[in-house]
């Protein structure tokens, strides 16, 4: 087990490059997930103040 | 065959087709980037000449795969776009770029970092390296116009004629090393012959860069409705749908 952590000395080079994959892969997809819900509440308030108006 | 093109890529359809996929194209991902990294990780044998600090590869390449692809996606659909005038492919121009540009980003950071130990250095201004980083600024350049421009549909059709433009870059990417004296080392498996890579160790490269395709459609889903939202907010459908939602 502690060897695969190792990884013959290139440990910090391998999980390093695993680590910023994860990172990069995750933020793609939170952030539209965000973007979504965020943007889902902007236009309905703005549909309802619409429809006060009316 | 054109009327189900139209159906498909009307917004209302694909909003909710889109939806449809999600939890599907999720559950994929996952499934294939597990079995890549247990093959990657544990299944593949050491490197003789590398050691263990190869398998970087099953980030690396991938990514470096899937920075070329989007691309070429984006500049196909930007031709689709400005010739058909169809709003879905505009917005996958503009929603593939900033996945192509964590790609792209992931490809170099994970370069440098296996640069550093077999070759000594973090960053050299080799053809291969200094294309990629050209790469990543025309991503830059993609988003920032589209970000700059508040009409959306003139922010589309100038974007597209950004996109188009920088697709020269893609050949001299992929043809560096064959071109000029690199200290990349050359293409081991998207050669005509024989792959110059054991077995063992290509198919978790398969699997992870099959994987990285479609993650890429999971998140171009995501990206894509919420910008049908935004373009088409003032339409019946939307409306419609907001309502529903509320109650």
């Amino acid at each position: 087990m502690q060897d695969f952590f190792y990884m013959g000395g290139y440990g910090l080079y391998v999980w390093g490059s695993y680590a910023v994959a994860a990172i990069v892969l995750i933020s793609n997809i939170v952030l539209p997930k965000f973007q979504h819900k965020a943007m889902l509440k902007k236009l309905t308030k703005k549909l309802q103040r619409a429809e006060k108006l009316r | 065959m054109m009327k189900f093109i139209h159906k498909t890529a009307s917004p209302p359809y694909f909003y909710k087709l889109a939806g449809l996929w999600q939890p599907w194209l999720a559950a994929i991902t996952v499934l294939l980037l597990l079995a890549g990294l247990y093959g990657g990780l544990i299944y593949a044998p050491t490197d003789y000449q590398q050691g263990e600090s190869y398998r970087i590869i099953y980030i690396h390449v991938p990514a470096a795969w899937m920075s070329l692809f989007i691309y070429v996606v984006m500049a196909v659909t930007a031709a689709i776009g400005l010739i058909w005038r169809i709003k879905l492919a505009e917005s996958v121009t503009v929603c593939s770029a900033p996945i192509g540009a964590g790609f792209t980003l992931l490809a170099l950071v994970t370069g440098s970092l296996w640069g550093k130990p077999m070759w000594g250095a973090w960053w050299v201004w080799d053809a291969r390296l200094t294309s990629e980083l050209i790469l990543l600024f025309l991503y830059a350049g993609v988003m920032s116009l589209y970000a700059a421009i508040s009409d959306k549909r003139v922010a589309g059709r100038a974007v597209a004629i950004l996109a188009l433009v920088g697709v020269v870059n893609i050949p001299i990417i992929h043809y560096s090393v064959e071109w000029w004296n690199t200290l990349h080392q050359g293409p081991t498996v998207t050669k005509f012959d024989k792959p110059s890579i054991d077995f063992r160790m290509l198919v978790p490269l398969l699997i992870m860069a099959l994987a990285f395709k479609v993650y890429y459609v999971w998140s171009l889903f995501m990206r894509l409705r919420v910008e049908l939202l935004d373009r088409e907010r003032n339409t019946q459908w939307v409306k419609s749908l907001l309502m529903d939602n509320k109650e």
